[in-house]
């Protein structure tokens, strides 16, 4: 199980300072969830991330996805068009099940990042046993 | 099932009277289970100068391969088809947001490019065209004699 932990908004229409060479605005990326075997997979698309500037942080249970763009602006042209807008990827996640850190893969191939969580086995109920006084 | 949760936004330069980058023949393919909703994909982004047009679009998960681009005078084209979600019985799905399914958009250049001389990279899932007008386009300079 993996719930989105907060939604921020999709486009950040408010940070537009003039800069040219900063990313203004910071994208939820679209993800696909789904489960197979013992494997939560995560794939997210951050299209125009380099696989450098993927991070993914895990602390507790909280999943955090964070892509970095570089923006492009082509040197001696004028814009001409614009119909979507570049910047940087974020989204955060709780995780429900307990995940086994050391086998977490992830890959980064075509603006696609691809994690691989597999569960951690269940731990066993133990009973502790009361001693009398 | 081909749907997107990114409306494209149209940021129009207001300063520019090149503009005249159309969308037309705009198609999705919903694997023939179209209901035959018009979308424009992919959005794209334009630059420009006198002699040469650079334009990018995002296509995450794609590769080379599976982008067609075509040229011909000033019509542009791009058709190409995303990977099925992974399928089988053992799947359980919590969250299906990205997109599946084909897409063909045509726009309208500027200018007329040459075909010879189209450089096209794919990277990171960002597609770039880059493209140049014919020589024999070029406005030219006429030289104007004295009397």
């Amino acid at each position: 199980m993996a719930q989105d932990l907060i939604t921020p908004d999709r486009r950040d229409m408010a940070a537009s300072n003039g800069e040219q060479n900063r990313a203004t605005a910071t994208f939820t990326p679209a993800v696909d969830i789904f489960e197979r075997a013992d494997m939560t997979v995560i794939v997210a698309d951050m299209p125009g991330v380099a696989p450098d500037d993927v991070d993914v942080t895990l602390d507790r249970q909280v999943l955090t996805l964070r892509g970095t763009v570089k923006p492009y602006a082509p040197k001696g042209y004028s814009r001409l068009a614009s119909e979507y807008r570049v910047g940087d990827y974020v989204r955060v996640f709780t995780l429900g099940d307990e995940i086994d850190r050391d086998g977490i893969n992830a890959t980064f191939k075509n603006g696609v990042l691809q994690l691989e969580l597999p569960r951690a086995p269940k731990a066993t109920t133990q009973k502790v046993t009361v001693k009398g006084a | 099932m081909l749907q997107t949760r990114f409306p494209s936004v149209n940021i129009f330069d207001p300063f520019t009277s090149m503009h005249r980058v159309q969308n037309t023949m705009n198609r999705f393919f919903d694997d023939g289970r179209s209901r035959g909703q018009s979308v424009t994909y992919p959005p794209v982004n334009f630059w420009g100068n006198q002699d040469s047009i650079v334009m990018t679009t995002e296509l995450p998960g794609l590769t080379e391969q599976d982008i067609e681009l075509t040229v011909k005078d000033a019509m542009l084209s791009i058709r190409g088809t995303y990977p099925e979600a992974e399928t089988g019985d053992d799947i359980v799905w919590q969250r299906n947001e990205r997109l599946e399914g084909s897409f063909s958009r045509s726009l309208e250049l500027p200018f007329r490019v040459n075909p010879e001389k189209i450089d096209a990279r794919f990277e990171n899932g960002v597609l770039t065209v880059e493209m140049q007008r014919p020589e024999e386009d070029k406005p030219r300079r006429i030289e104007i004699k004295p009397a």
